[in-house]
């Protein structure tokens, strides 16, 4: 039998700790577990069982009658070959790199002029929360201001103006300029994005950088060139590939106003995946056109961790300290 | 004494700009709006912009039915009611569930936390109208199409990544002190979690609940999408029906229909403009 020395008695507490460890690390892991559960629940019915659906779907050929039968890369195949794609994808990259400029651009226009221009902290704060309207307004009133302003008859409001202006006669607007329509509208809803995050970060540039850059005698542009774009690099960064992300796969405002027409002129990759499955019942289909947006997006997603960080995802404006 | 007018001068012009540009590039906004509340009391001439008459005949939806030619556009009440029971319950069911998922991951040591959090912001990121076509047949299979119920599940689950990890900044905010008080008054957790946490958090709770009301209230593409009977359209369904069949009829009675589905929107900017800016970003994530 071994001496019971010091030291064995030590290792047999330690293991009985342990043992007490393990139990105590279990009973804590269940508890959080049935916290946890109807999060989970719900993640994984409506965010894992659709990837994994998407999938699968875009390998069948189910049509309206929701019956799986597989038909391989067909899908796939037909994407490549169908006579619209190009133009579909022409628009795609049209839509979301020109709203995109839209949304961080004028975003920026607009944090500069209500976060550094405007002192007074109200009027500011008027402007901000005017801007928010568009985004908080239900789509389809925002759809429907939309409507009436281009409205083809001499009644619509930008026919009004042009013929007040210019004489001209009216203009069916969302007919000849759908991608144009579309991307103002879109943009208009998206630069209130920008805006909370880019005024949110100047708000947070310690004063003392501005009062030093007015004592060297540096005018309002040199300020923004040199101070307000450097510390807002990484919002900006943060901002364009957020708002690429949602533009690739967001279609509601687009479904609203030009439904994608005339024919397939403002037709997105998102709304065309959505019209096969809802329009043409061709669900195996549209899911092989959604399963390009998933990849996609869930790149996008892993390279915005990967360059931000995970706590700092949620709080962007705090991106430039 | 010329050279520091100058000076003064040249701070104020720029400043003066902004103001002037501020306003033109807003005046769009200001002129659209207005529009839409002059329109839906006066009688003009199709979509002309002057307003002519004051008439309240544009509301008339709220207490006749709208016919156009033969076919009789349903009562809006029973509707309005639909679109409430699926904000509010949006509301509720994501409360409860992020309440408690946030205080499991603020308050709970387990094995795989840090996974979770990654996941949550993971979600949030990433886009679920992606998986519009997946979902209508997971709720199929659930036999939840076309009914309330799946819109708001759908959101609920959308919504809660962001949710959740707002409600875990609120609970870590409370100090320990309140809670190991509780415990030693031999509370256990779920009973600590409602009795003496939760109380403390009612403004952070609210702040997510009114965005979550605001968010199910205007919801279109998932409602339009899963829903066909007419006795659980919402008011983005009847709305969007309406302008297929009255654009360029009488866009008096669309404004004064498409006002009435902004009230909460228009009561939430009167009540809420200082807070607004602060909490907002979390309820930013709109369709784009």
């Amino acid at each position: 039998m071994a001496p019971v020395t010091e030291r064995s008695v030590m290792l047999e507490r330690d293991a009985q700790l342990e043992e007490k460890n393990l139990f105590q690390k279990l009973k804590d892991t269940c508890q959080a577990a049935s916290f946890l559960a109807p999060f989970l629940i719900m993640i994984i019915l409506f965010f894992a069982v659709p990837v994994i659906l998407t999938a699968v779907l875009a390998f069948s050929g189910m049509d309206f009658k929701l019956q799986w039968n597989f038909v391989g890369l067909d899908n796939f195949i037909r994407i490549l070959k169908d006579p619209v794609i190009p133009q579909v994808a022409a628009n795609t990259l049209v839509y979301v790199v020109f709203t995109c400029i839209i949304n961080v651009g004028f975003g920026f226009l607009l944090a500069v002029m209500t976060a550094y221009f405007i002192k007074n902290e109200s009027v500011g704060l008027f402007f901000r929360t005017l801007w928010l309207l568009p985004r908080m307004t239900p789509s389809v009133v925002y759809a429907l201001l939309w409507i009436w302003f281009l409205e083809p008859t001499e009644n619509g409001m930008l026919n009004i103006i042009f013929k007040s202006l210019f004489d001209m006669q009216p203009h069916n607007w969302i007919q000849d300029n759908p991608m144009k329509v579309i991307i103002f509208a879109n943009g208009m809803i998206g630069a209130s994005f920008g805006m909370i995050v880019f005024s949110a970060a100047i708000k947070s540039i310690p004063e003392d950088y501005f009062r030093a850059a007015m004592v060297d005698g540096a005018n309002d542009f040199q300020i923004i060139k040199n101070i307000i774009i450097p510390f807002l690099k990484w919002p900006i960064m943060f901002a364009t590939i957020w708002q690429t992300l949602s533009l690739l796969t967001s279609y509601e405002y687009i479904l609203l106003l030009t439904d994608g027409g005339p024919l397939f002129d403002s037709e997105v990759l998102s709304l065309f995946a959505y019209h096969k499955a809802f329009a043409n019942f061709e669900f195996g289909y549209g899911a092989a056109s959604a399963m390009v947006l998933v990849i996609i997006g869930a790149l996008i997603t892993l390279l915005m961790l990967k360059l931000f960080g995970y706590e700092r995802m949620m709080n962007p404006s705090k991106l430039g300290n | 004494m010329g050279l520091i007018q100058k000076d003064r001068l040249e701070t104020i012009i720029p400043r003066v700009m902004v103001y002037v540009v501020l306003v033109i590039v807003s005046l769009p906004l200001f002129i659209a709006y207005g529009w839409l509340f002059l329109n839906s009391l006066s009688d003009g001439a199709f979509g002309g912009i002057i307003p002519n008459k004051f008439t309240l005949q544009n509301w008339r939806f709220l207490w006749s039915e709208v016919r156009i030619g033969t076919t009789a556009f349903q009562s809006i009440w029973p509707i309005t009611w639909n679109t409430f029971v699926l904000a509010a319950g949006i509301t509720v069911i994501e409360i409860l569930i992020a309440a408690l998922s946030g205080f499991a991951l603020s308050r709970m040591k387990f094995a795989g936390k840090d996974l979770i959090m990654k996941l949550t912001i993971f979600l949030h990121a990433f886009p679920g109208v992606a998986l519009l076509i997946a979902l209508y047949i997971v709720l199929q299979k659930l036999n939840l199409l076309d009914k309330l119920l799946g819109v708001i599940l759908v959101k609920v689950a959308l919504e809660l990544p962001m949710a959740t990890w707002m409600m875990k900044g609120f609970f870590d905010g409370i100090p320990w002190d309140i809670e190991w008080a509780s415990y030693i008054d031999g509370c256990n957790r779920l009973q600590t979690w409602w009795k003496i946490i939760i109380p403390q958090l009612k403004p952070g709770i609210a702040a997510v609940a009114i965005f979550a009301f605001m968010s199910g209230w205007s919801e279109f593409i998932y409602a339009f999408t899963f829903i066909y009977s007419p006795e659980n359209y919402t008011l983005a369904i009847y709305l969007k029906n309406l302008i297929g069949d009255f654009k360029m009829l009488d866009y008096g009675l669309l404004c004064a229909a498409g006002l009435f589905y902004m009230i909460p929107t228009i009561l939430f900017f009167i009540f809420s403009q200082k807070s607004l800016m602060k909490v907002s970003f979390g309820g930013v994530k709109g369709p784009n």
